[in-house]
């Protein structure tokens, strides 16, 4: 039966908080990856703590959403979708504190050469993930405007595509002093950044899917 | 008693109606789970009721005038003949209403009872059936663009959007069942107004008087089919004509009770009398072929791709077929009721009744001139009629001999039946001794096919485990290949940094580039998903008659569980996180329902 008007005002505010705490854990990554490139360890270490209860919270908060999603069976024909984003969504934060991780437990050895190369990468590779939040929220309330909001996320992930192209060729051609090994490190760090900008792509599909199956 | 006796054809008319109508109003907002089933029926019995007593008198003026069925025998039979036209015509697979057959059935009646049919009433009724999907169509393309337009101007959250079309489905539903019960009421008790009379009930405030009584016994009718039926007509033929959003489920729904609110309501018509506009004939109308209607318009209104056109086919051939087949079943039960029950049907047939009663062994025609003259003399004043007299005393001779002679010829079926039934008796009993003697032959080989049938079962059985074992083998090879080429290539890295001799160094990349691209194809994933669905075939059959609302992802990580693979496992193939494997797993138990106590894997084995 029909949510009492209190009770989707408090879901609503669940998802839009989840969303901001997603989006949240995406600007921890960010400044986290240029603390540990400028060998900021303090702040680094900080934003690892940061990013852990963030994620926590988005988890918590995602359990709420499902469960009311369950018990009042709100959107019954649009339930699936509305939890494979919100999955979506999840993933983004999830990755995040993942990538943080492996730089505390791996500590890539990053060329003063390619420093700013780095830095550019995470910039724009959480730029993409950062402009696909404003359409998931505008997906609640005008899906017809979610399309045109996504553009900037494919134009953001293609430009990660070329940066990170570009980190891998100067790495294996004009970098002889560095060991493969330490080579096949950074290509895998570059792999890390970039796997951020194709989530918010894959989250970027649904999306525009999704706003396609609404306005029908 | 015997007047409930008499209305029961209308209440099982009632029942029905409640039965096959309720889906037109809520089948969408049930069938979309927007609505619980229960909440609905709460409201449609409501409100049909409301509707029945308070605005049903309207359209059951107009039936009245198309013939005034006077005595309750002749209402029952008219009412009982509508109702097994609706119910065989419904068995049949044919397109039927009930407003179509109730009217074909009273035009039956006139028909026997020589009541004349007034042609302009029974233009005016057949307009409304065809104005009335029309004017569904034109509602439902203009609420439509309405809704459409509000939407888009509208940036409403989607979750209160969804609070809205929830209370909307069950407002919209609620005017509705009003206007259902207010439109289609005298099709369930109309033929009943003119024969039964009952004292009014005066409660101070309201009274109500012998046709409300009636209305609101019908209505209570069409409630009890609401409850106790029509869910079951709303899973089976919910969607068949089209699937409906919720939204446009409220339009449907808006448009057919305005179409059947304006074709019932006193009050607007007055209205529409009052500034000079003819009045709008109040008439019950199908509610099935205004949801028709109402959906073609939106069909149309969308480009016309969707729509089924051959539906309009069968709404023309109900127009026709279910008339003529109610006509032609009330004039043969009249007959029936008339001649073989001696029961009174109203019409000119009353005359009949009392003329044999009093004349029947009379000795001369003429004799029975003096006795109608008689009986009434202040109608019978001339000679032309006594001429009237006369042709019906000749109708009612030919009308005794005729049920004499339907009488013996039933006495003589029922004969031969009797006499077949004892010579099939005696052949029986020699077949019995042959089947005996071929039931132990067969016995025999029942046992020998059981064995074999035992035997074959096992030998599925044994398949079934060798598949089962080799499934959790191609996924441990699938996460041991994986493990194994992550190590390898580690190690030819290893090798390679050893080395200062450039080829050999060329060499290894080569072969590392080879294990990095043999990793990060799918291919043997893939394979094993497939097999997975197709080893779980029943298994995912079951699953989706017991749960219908699982999602193909759900149904695939059901199957994964059953061949008792882990989290981590499960998370290797699907090429996804642990962390999400546990997400979905937590789903798939709420959506299943388990227990808390029990374990998720063993439920799935066991289901």
């Amino acid at each position: 039966m029909s949510l009492l008007f209190k009770n989707v005002k408090q879901l609503i505010f669940d998802i839009d908080e989840f969303i901001d705490t997603v989006e949240q854990g995406v600007l921890v990554f960010k400044e986290g990856v240029v603390n540990y490139i400028n060998g900021e360890h303090a702040s680094f270490a900080d934003k690892i703590v940061t990013i852990d209860k963030l994620e926590a919270t988005a988890d918590k908060l995602q359990r709420k959403i499902d469960d009311e999603f369950y018990r009042h069976s709100i959107l019954p024909q649009n339930a699936s979708d509305i939890e494979e984003m919100l999955d979506k969504l999840d993933e983004l934060i999830d990755i995040s504190k993942d990538n943080l991780y492996q730089f505390e437990d791996e500590l890539p050895f990053i060329p003063k050469e390619l420093k700013s190369e780095f830095i550019r990468l995470t910039e724009i590779s959480t730029e993409s993930a950062l402009a696909v939040f404003p359409a998931s929220r505008s997906f609640f309330r005008q899906p017809l405007k979610v399309k045109e909001m996504l553009s900037k996320v494919y134009f953001y992930e293609k430009e990660t595509d070329k940066i990170a192209r570009n980190i891998k060729r100067r790495l294996f051609h004009d970098m002889k002093d560095l060991d493969l090994s330490q080579k096949m490190h950074l290509r895998y760090f570059t792999l890390h950044i970039e796997t951020v900008s194709d989530k918010a792509e894959s989250l970027a599909d649904l999306l525009s899917i999704l706003a396609l199956k609404m306005s029908i | 008693m015997i007047i409930l006796f008499f209305l029961s054809s209308g209440l099982f008319l009632g029942w029905s109606l409640g039965a096959n109508d309720a889906a037109n109003i809520f089948g969408t907002a049930v069938g979309t789970r927007m609505l619980r089933f229960k909440t609905t029926a709460i409201v449609a019995s409501i409100f049909v009721i409301l509707g029945a007593v308070i605005q049903g008198a309207g359209a059951n003026h107009t039936l009245g005038k198309l013939g005034n069925v006077s005595t309750i025998a002749a209402a029952f039979t008219v009412a009982l003949s509508a109702a097994l036209t609706v119910y065989w015509m419904t068995r049949m697979s044919l397109p039927v209403s009930t407003s179509q057959a109730i009217v074909g059935a009273i035009i039956g009646w006139n028909l026997y009872t020589s009541n004349p049919t007034d042609i302009n009433v029974l233009i005016k009724i057949v307009s409304t059936w065809i104005s009335g999907p029309i004017m569904g169509g034109i509602f439902a393309v203009l609420l439509y663009m309405l809704v459409k337009l509000v939407l888009k101007k509208t940036h409403i959250h989607l979750l209160y959007k969804d609070s809205y079309i929830r209370i909307s489905l069950l407002v919209v539903g609620a005017f509705g069942a009003y206007s259902l019960g207010a439109n289609n009421i005298a099709n369930v008790m109309g033929v009943f107004t003119g024969a039964i009379n009952l004292p009014t009930i005066d409660l101070g405030i309201i009274q109500f008087d012998s046709t409300q009584q009636l209305f609101l016994v019908g209505g209570i009718a069409i409630a009890i089919g609401i409850i106790t039926y029509s869910k079951h007509v709303m899973e089976t033929v919910g969607n068949t004509l089209m699937p409906l959003t919720p939204d446009a489920a409220i339009v449907v729904v808006l448009s057919q009770a305005l179409v059947l609110f304006i074709f019932s309501s006193q009050g607007l018509s007055t209205a529409i009398q009052s500034i000079g506009l003819p009045a709008i004939p109040l008439v019950p109308v199908s509610s099935s072929q205004v949801v028709i209607g109402s959906i073609i318009g939106i069909g149309i209104y969308k480009g016309g791709k969707e729509i089924k056109y051959n539906i309009l086919g069968s709404i023309s051939l109900g127009w026709i077929a279910t008339p003529l087949v109610a006509g032609v079943m009330a004039f043969f039960m009249l007959f029936f009721v008339n001649n073989v029950f001696k029961q009174d049907v109203g019409g000119n047939r009353t005359l009949v009744a009392k003329v044999d009663n009093q004349t029947i062994d009379t000795i001369e025609p003429q004799d029975t001139t003096v006795s109608i003259q008689s009986i009434i003399p202040q109608i019978n004043p001339n000679q032309s009629e006594q001429t009237n007299a006369e042709s019906s005393y000749f109708t009612s001779s030919i009308l005794f001999w005729l049920t004499i002679v339907i009488l013996m010829v039933l006495v003589t079926i029922l004969l031969i039946l009797f006499f077949n039934l004892r010579l099939k008796d005696r052949y029986k009993l020699k077949q019995i001794e042959v089947l005996e003697k071929k039931y132990h032959i067969k016995i025999d080989q029942l046992e020998k096919s059981l064995d074999e049938k035992i035997q074959l079962q096992d030998n599925l059985g044994k398949e079934l485990k060798f598949r089962q074992s080799e499934m959790v083998t191609m996924a441990i090879s699938i996460i041991h290949k994986n493990e194994f080429l992550d190590n390898l290539k580690n190690e030819v890295v290893k090798i390679k940094t050893g080395t200062s001799d450039q080829e050999i160094r060329l060499r290894l990349n080569k072969l590392s580039l080879m294990i990095t691209q043999d990793l990060s194809i799918d291919r043997d994933r893939e394979k094993f998903q497939m097999h997975i669905n197709e080893q779980n075939s029943n298994f995912i059959h079951l699953l989706e008659r017991s749960f219908p609302t699982m999602t193909d992802n759900e149904k695939r990580l059901a199957s994964m569980l059953r061949l008792n693979l882990s989290s981590k496992e499960i998370a290797s193939i699907l090429n996804i996180s642990p962390k999400s494997v546990e997400m979905n797993r937590y789903r798939l138990r709420k959506k299943l329902k388990v227990d808390p106590k029990i374990n998720l894997s063993d439920f799935i084995r066991d289901f």
